[in-house]
């Protein structure tokens, strides 16, 4: 038997490779280091580091640019693609973090763990973005799943939490079955997991014609689905949504989404090529069904948090639209529209905490009732988001929307593009109606006092803002950076 | 236009838009103890405004129908969308429309809004800068922005400010005209993948739109597009439900630059938009349009006359004035498309007026139900006059503006449809019924109501924004050729394009081919 030899430099490549990992997973373990000789009133620093490590992260992934670094035999690469979602995850985790300032100490999550959960679960979304071994990518799910189960079980003395986690957890375990029973099937057709040399296969008519390679798509595709809670994936997501900590569901609903989007997009815009013709009514009947029963079920919704997590599995309609059309204007448009997402849901989640009092009883939407001309800044600013939400001019969501509709039509699918937006104009009946309630209705009573929100909070509301307004205004550099991503990947 | 240097007179349209935007921040900063303060700052705001927007129509040539004032500046430049402003004959009076309203209404809520005076204006002052851009816009995608832009402004005014249902008007308002339009978006985005596969160029330009020969089948649908959206905004009959209760539950500032602008943009979409740049389609469904318009006006004007209530009917009015402009505008000559230019005007002003003057009564007696009045010549009689020029106006007294519109709307469709002017006709008739009988009931008889009895008239205030609107009304009506020269040459040129393109593109098919035919390729 030879002994391994390891090639010292391709070490250092790979290392070099995952650098915005190494220093998530380096800041989460020190945290969780820390925590044990912390005395518990000096908790709250714990976040500050996390905060540290993820500009950090953010800093490094800035620094390597967009070229292509491979790494580890092809099992990880950091190219546009990879850095545009790692700036989108750590975007979201850091908003998710400096909310978590004051969340928790209103609801008493400072504790080691829920950062540290937080920054590993990161880790694993930045490897999927990654990956291109469909093993890599499974692997990434896993470190971002098993975290989150735990994070949205983190009230463990409330019901709604504990319901919820065991609900995403028995649907996310069997979601990761699919996936991993997809994968074994496509190795068994093709012999590989690697999906630069998968690829080049897929062109060959004697694979697409056969049953176990279709299966092996499949299943995979379900496994995604669950993942971004496409219809009929969907169930576990309003209830895990409504039950977690409402930090870590701003988290889930931006960060989560973006982390198995990005998978997806890689692989279907690697595989679409030659999958087209089979895949793309699969695509359209499920953004179809995603965007029309997301928004259907909203409409009804009385409690806050539930009508954003109908919203946001909409929403994951709308990102799929830009699938469908599967060339590079729609893999740019869904990259836009993830970015955007990220910042204008976190944004209304982040308004929403504030002004609700408890977990549970505080976010039914009649506690709205009054905010507006109250808390003008609060209102004012959840008022942009829900717009923003929407699809209203001039916001970023208008213009994530305006390309996502705009690669459907440019690619023949007028009538996707039609129920596109007609479902855009009834979205807008339960974002107004959460607007009616702030500025339209009086007050039963008292007007809630929102939380006073720290300076870091603060923070994260107004970047939010700041991001929804100036893309909405002038997107033209961030769609192109979201352009040459998409054809670093192409290339 | 040699006057103005030329480094300002590029950046005029820009600075008329955006103006109000800076108004808007500046009330952020003052306080809202201050009601007075906000409120006068605000008019002084709308004054300034409309004092930039001299210089544009003074410096307008009517002579040629070019984009004047123009701005080009790329926005997102890799997909060819600009930031491109100009003003044409068209929109020029729309836009002096707009800024000449702004300061009548901010005066005319300085008592009638009492609660959140500071988000009052700051709506308002939004609006505007939504209804100036719609306007001046010349980049679809730019365009688009800003007839969004009107929504919300305006869905707060009936929603905060608004009357007992504002609430439901207020959505039913927004999901309405919002339903509407993102249709026309998808067809704006074709139009531009259209306008790439045959020209190699991203542009979302509407000039170099107007140049495409677009094949008719595609006409048919992206014209029906269009036209959801503007028949909705106009709104055509049976897009109107919105209207009544928008107009009803609105402040009276809110009912009159819904009236006077919003309403506009719908049937500037059409000239501006639908028509030309689907000729085909639009001379093929002319008798569809003209069939609506003529049920609009006429079901309109009956409807107007059973209204109980003075507010709703004028808001029925509406419904009768604008099928008269949708008329004149599907006639496709220059008198007919000149007397619906004109006729949005009028009714900007007439209509602007009469909810001026409802909402004077109301402030007086908090109701508008015509039961409750009676006899009011003798305890008002300046009131009385004022509302008796305006009612004239809005009947078409000759000698006053609304004459003018009607009769070169009349005039312009009798040449290309006659049946449909002849019904049309009847409803000038029938809002000489409305409103004369409203008046009457209002004003003459006895003094049936005791609260009647010692009512105030006009304060200085009133008669300071009410006078504007009357020298307008008789300005037009007297000598409407300060109005029509300016639009002449913009319009002859709509009338041109539409005959020249609507021949290129028919030119090799047969003679009596049917509209399924055309459309649908149903072959008999």
């Amino acid at each position: 038997m030879t002994p391994i030899t390891i090639d010292a430099s391709a070490m250092m490549q790979g290392l070099y490779c995952i650098l915005p990992e190494i220093l998530i997973v380096a800041t989460a373990l020190f945290v969780l280091f820390v925590d044990l000789i912390l005395p518990e009133e000096n908790r709250r620093i714990l976040c500050g580091v996390s905060i540290i490590g993820v500009a950090l992260s953010l800093f490094s992934v800035f620094a390597m640019g967009p070229a292509k670094i491979s790494g580890f035999s092809g099992a990880v690469v950091h190219d546009g693609l990879g850095a545009f979602f790692e700036i989108v995850i750590l975007s979201a985790c850091a908003l998710t973090l400096l909310m978590a300032t004051g969340y928790s100490e209103w609801e008493g999550t400072h504790k080691g763990e829920f950062y540290s959960l937080l920054l590993l679960s990161t880790s694993g979304m930045m490897f999927m973005a990654k990956g291109t071994d469909l093993m890599t990518i499974f692997l990434g799910l896993e470190t971002l799943s098993i975290p989150i189960y735990v994070l949205v079980g983190f009230h463990r003395h409330r019901m709604s939490s504990v319901e919820g986690a065991l609900k995403y957890f028995l649907l996310g375990a069997f979601a990761s079955g699919f996936l991993l029973y997809g994968i074994a099937l496509m190795y068994a057709a093709t012999g590989t997991t690697k999906l630069p040399q998968l690829v080049p296969m897929l062109y060959d008519a004697r694979l697409a014609a056969n049953p176990v390679f279709l299966a092996g798509v499949g299943l995979l595709l379900v496994g995604f689905a669950f993942k971004v809670s496409l219809v009929p994936f969907h169930m576990w997501t309003p209830d895990a949504y409504e039950g977690a900590p409402t930090v870590v569901t701003a988290f889930m609903s931006a960060a989560v989404k973006a982390a198995a989007f990005a998978a997806l997009i890689r692989v279907l815009l690697l595989t679409l090529g030659g999958l087209q013709p089979v895949l793309w009514k699969v695509l359209w009947v499920l953004s179809v069904l995603t965007m029309t029963v997301g928004n259907l079920s909203a409409l009804v919704q009385n409690n806050v948090k539930r009508m954003l997590a109908y919203s946001s599995i909409a929403h994951a309609g709308y990102i799929l639209v830009g699938m469908v059309s599967g060339d590079v204007l729609g893999g740019q448009a869904s990259l836009f529209y993830l970015l955007v997402y990220a910042f204008m849901n976190i944004g209304a989640f982040g308004v929403v905490m504030l002004i609700a009092q408890k977990e549970d009883e505080g976010y039914d939407i009649e506690n709205l009732a009054g905010i507006g001309f109250k808390y003008p800044a609060l209102a004012g600013l959840l008022t942009l988001f829900l717009v923003s939400l929407g699809g209203i001019p001039p916001t970023a969501g208008f213009v994530g929307k305006f390309y996502l509709f705009s690669a459907a039509i440019k690619n023949g699918y007028i009538w996707l593009a039609v129920i596109g937006v007609l479902n855009s104009a009834a979205s807008i009946y339960y974002y107004l109606r959460i607007v009616v309630y702030m500025y339209f209705l009086p007050a039963k009573g008292e007007v809630p006092v929102p939380r006073p929100p720290r300076i870091a909070f603060s923070l994260a509301l107004c970047a939010s803002a700041a991001v929804v307004l100036v893309l909405g205004i002038f997107p033209g550099s961030v769609l192109e950076f979201a352009e040459r991503s998409v054809l670093s990947l192409l290339m | 236009m040699t006057w103005i240097p030329a480094y300002l007179s590029s950046n005029l349209l820009t600075a008329l838009i955006f103006f109000p935007l800076a108004g808007a921040l500046l009330l952020f900063f003052l306080p809202r103890e201050n009601p007075g303060l906000i409120r006068n700052t605000t008019l002084l705001v709308t004054l300034v405004e409309f004092l930039l927007s001299l210089p544009v129509v003074i410096g307008f040539d009517g002579a040629t129908a070019a984009m004047q004032f123009v701005q080009r500046v790329p926005w997102i430049p890799g997909y060819g969308i600009e930031y491109h402003v100009g003003v044409d004959g068209i929109s020029l009076w729309l836009v002096m429309l707009t800024t000449f309203l702004m300061p009548i209404a901010i005066l005319s809520t300085y008592e009638a809004v009492e609660k959140h005076v500071k988000e009052f204006m700051i709506f308002m002052l939004v609006l505007e800068v939504g209804m100036v851009g719609v306007f001046l816009a010349i980049d679809l995608f730019l365009f688009y922005i800003f007839w969004e832009l009107v929504l919300i402004p305006m869905y707060f005014l009936i929603g905060v400010w608004g009357s007992e249902r504002r609430i439901y008007s207020a959505i039913k308002f927004f999901l309405y005209t919002f339903a509407g339009s993102v249709l026309m978006l998808v067809a704006i985005i074709a139009l531009y993948f259209h306008h790439y596969a045959v020209t190699g160029v991203y542009t979302t330009n509407l000039l170099r739109m107007y140049e495409l020969s677009i094949p008719v089948k595609l006409q048919f649908w992206m014209f029906a597009a269009f036209a959801l959206a503007f028949a909705f905004k106009v709104p055509m009959f049976p897009f109107h439900t919105w209207l009544p209760d928008a107009h009803v539950d609105a402040p009276t500032a809110g009912s009159v630059i819904l009236a006077a602008v919003l309403l506009k943009m719908g049937t500037y979409g059409f000239l501006r938009f639908a028509m030309p740049l689907f000729p085909v389609a639009a001379v093929d469904l002319m008798p569809l349009v003209a069939t609506l318009a003529v049920i609009g006006i006429i079901y309109g004007a009956l409807v107007a006359m059973v209204q109980k209530d003075m507010k709703k009917l004028v808001a029925y009015s509406s419904v009768s004035h604008l099928g008269f402009v949708m008329l004149g505008l599907f006639a496709f000559n220059v008198q007919g498309i000149e007397g619906g230019i004109l006729q949005m005007i009028n009714h900007g002003v007439s209509t602007g007026a009469l909810f001026l003057i409802v909402g004077i009564i109301y402030e007086r007696r908090h109701t508008r139900l015509i039961e409750e009045f009676g006899g009011l010549s003798k305890v008002v009689p300046l009131y009385a006059v004022v509302f008796m020029i305006v009612t004239l106006s809005s009947v078409g007294l000759p000698g006053t503006n609304g004459f003018v519109g009607e009769f070169l709307i009349l005039l312009g469709a009798f040449k290309t449809a006659k049946w449909f002017t002849v019904f049309a006709a009847t409803g000038v008739i029938l809002s000489a019924v409305y409103m004369l009988w409203m008046f009457q009931r209002v004003m003459f008889g006895k003094i049936t109501n005791e609260k009647n009895r010692h009512l105030p008239d006009l304060k200085p205030r009133e008669i300071a924004y009410l006078l504007p609107l009357l020298v307008m009304i008789f300005w037009i009506g007297v000598y409407p050729q300060t109005f029509l020269r300016k639009m002449d040459a913009s319009v002859a040129a709509v009338v041109t394009r539409i005959e020249t393109k609507r021949q290129a593109a028919l030119g090799e098919r047969p003679s009596g081919e049917t509209l399924l035919a055309r459309y649908f390729d149903v072959k008999k």
